[in-house]
């Protein structure tokens, strides 16, 4: 009659420290993600863009009459501002269920019983994110200049342009550390993930069109602050060293940046807890 | 009496956790105006004790703040002689908890599902795998451990509710309503389980429960709590001893008087179906029925018929509720 016949033993084996098991949550998150055959199609569309680029300077390399295809300082501040379009699809698609299904499946409460506190359980779920969008902005555009560097058979341009490599960096990272706590946020409000996708692209379009009405009505480009989007072209022109598109002090719109990003983490912490105190 | 050749007693039969294993020193809850918790001091010791109470009493919130999910308004907490405010990791990775609510993480079959939980808990991958096998069997899922758990019945989340909460080997299991919604046959077969855990596989358990029956049978001690408050805690064996007995009486003459005469008294009675009544004699006079037989010369009625109901929890959980 006992079912427990099957026995339960006790168990004598190793078990790893504590604070390793965000590491887990991870691993798990990236794996089911890249089982998907949807995600695989968006990836090759991602790294589309790199493939083009990638031809354009081996044709600049390789034949004087095409030169006019040498990849500048800016061609890399392009790339990643045209990469901003995959960065946008990966997070709705990789983001928007990362907390939501967590709540629908009241899955939280079974995290963090476990020994993992609620920062590590953020800091797993923005890894997650993190790096499938590090992977379609910081990732090709790194081996673009590597590729430069191959086709034209020296480091000339990379010694040139040695500002390139912290610039990349701290543009994507910029790019990436954006979309993946707001959307994070937004996905920790919802159980609904197509509600938290159909938020992001919302709020994304909304803030977008806002700024472009009030600089079409007002004559005026003061107004980044109100669209991340802007904020973030506005900071990618300093980061590059280019002259600032938009009439209002980077630092501001840096801190836009900063700002959202703050209050991201903070929703965060508010909503991921092992109980909901409804009063 | 270890002899030569004998094979020594094995590390793993080793009880656990000897000590008391959850130390809560004025505890106090509060959510918006109300007290789920006020000022609630315990020792639950090792081994399985039933946390009992009606719904709203604050089980589930107890359990939480021991999880370190709540944090107390007031007081403090230790759980395996570890503070919770300062160390629950080190807790957490000792215990199993097996929630009150359906949970489970999404778009994960059975198996990985557990097996990542033993993850989650430090074992290593292949361990928590075979672990994750085992304790599917053990809890009566081994059939279904391939499914994914979305597509499961109510009796089957709570079994693997529990493999969850099993897979790591804890030292220390909160179950919160184990039994919710499961039939008579399967409610069996999750007390079975936890009756074994307990007294077989040394797992110190708190069960928490609304129903009697179950923490009788599968737990020593007992804390009763309503409203918030404990409101009688010990062993099973010792509430339902000493602290009185329930006798059923039948007699001749009038029987509505007697039964006010009793309770002017002081004594609880219960007028049952026909004629029987049943009277509560508290304390150590309860050994004996010659208060009953004194007071119905006293009142000039005749005793017909008196036997000691056996005592249950259940009297001793509507006493210590109902004296509040
Ligand atoms: N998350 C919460 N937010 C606000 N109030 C809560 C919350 N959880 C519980 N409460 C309140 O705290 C009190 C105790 O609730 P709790 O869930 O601990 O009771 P319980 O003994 O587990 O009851 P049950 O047998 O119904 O599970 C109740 O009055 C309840 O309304
Ligand atoms: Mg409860």
């Amino acid at each position: 009659m006992p079912i427990h016949d099957q026995g339960y033993r006790r168990y004598g084996g190793t078990r790893a420290g504590i604070g390793r098991a965000w590491q887990v949550m991870t691993r798990a998150g990236v794996m089911t993600i890249i089982a998907k055959r949807q995600f695989l199609a968006l990836m090759l569309f991602a790294w589309a863009p790199f493939v083009v680029r990638a031809v354009q300077i081996y044709v600049a390399a390789n034949f004087q009459q095409a030169s006019f295809l040498a990849p500048k300082g800016e061609t890399f501040r392009e790339f990643l501002d045209q990469q901003g379009a995959f960065v946008f699809f990966v997070t709705i698609y990789v983001g928007a269920g990362l907390i939501a299904n967590d709540r629908r499946a009241n899955a939280l409460q079974l995290y963090l019983s476990k020994p993992m506190t609620s920062a590590e359980y953020i800091a797993g779920k923005l890894a997650i994110l993190f790096l499938f969008l590090v992977s379609v902005t910081f990732l090709p555009a790194m081996m673009l200049l590597l590729t430069q560097a191959m086709f034209a058979g020296s480091l000339t341009f990379v010694s040139n342009n040695l500002y390139l490599l912290p610039a990349i960096t701290l543009f994507s990272l910029a790019q990436v550390l954006l979309a993946s706590t707001t959307m994070l946020a937004l996905s920790s409000l919802s159980k609904s993930s197509r509600f938290v996708a159909v938020m992001y692209a919302g709020l994304f379009f909304f803030t977008t069109a806002l700024f472009n009405a009030l600089r079409g009505i007002t004559g005026r480009s003061s107004f980044v602050w109100l669209s991340p989007t802007a904020s973030l072209e506005q900071i990618g022109d300093v980061i590059f060293l280019l002259p600032p598109r938009y009439q209002l002090s980077p630092s501001v719109a840096g801190l836009t940046v900063l700002i959202l990003i703050g209050a991201s983490l903070y929703i965060l912490s508010r909503r991921v807890r092992g109980v909901e105190i409804v009063t | 009496m270890t002899q030569l050749g004998e094979a020594p007693a094995h590390p793993l039969d080793a009880p656990r956790f000897a000590g008391p294993v959850v130390q809560c020193q004025n505890l106090s809850v509060r959510f918006g105006k109300n007290w789920a918790l006020n000022d609630v001091t315990a020792v639950f010791p090792a081994g399985a004790v039933g946390l009992l109470g009606p719904n709203g009493a604050g089980k589930s919130t107890l359990l939480k703040s021991l999880l370190g999910f709540i944090k107390p308004d007031k007081g403090s907490i230790k759980v395996i002689d570890l503070d919770v405010a300062t160390s629950p990791l080190e807790i957490r990775e000792r215990i199993g908890y097996m929630p009150e609510s359906d949970s489970h993480i999404p778009g994960m079959n059975a198996v990985s599902f557990v097996a990542y939980c033993g993850q989650l808990s430090g074992l290593p991958a292949t361990d928590a795998m075979q672990r994750a096998h085992e304790v599917l069997y053990y809890v009566g899922l081994g059939e279904a451990r391939y499914r994914n758990i979305e597509t499961y019945s109510t009796g089957m989340k709570q079994r693997i509710k529990l493999a969850q909460a099993i897979v790591h080997d804890p030292d220390l299991l909160f179950l919160d309503e184990p039994t919710n919604g499961m039939d008579p046959k399967g409610r069996d077969e999750m007390l079975e389980l936890i009756h074994d855990l307990a007294h077989h596989k040394n797992v110190n358990l708190i069960l928490s429960s609304h129903l009697l029956p179950d923490v009788e049978f599968t737990c020593d001690h007992v804390v009763v709590m309503d409203k918030g408050t404990i409101a009688t805690y010990g062993p099973i064996d010792a509430l339902k001893g000493t602290t009185g007995r329930v006798y059923e009486l039948r007699i001749k003459g009038d029987e509505a008087r007697f039964i006010s005469v009793l309770r002017s008294e002081g004594y609880e009675v219960h007028d049952s179906d026909e004629d029987v009544m049943r009277v509560f004699v508290p304390g150590a006079a309860g050994d004996n029925p010659k208060v009953l037989f004194d007071l119905a010369a006293r009142e000039r009625v005749q005793v017909r018929h008196v036997r000691p109901s056996v005592p249950t929890l259940e009297d001793v959980f509507a006493r210590a509720v109902g004296e509040k």
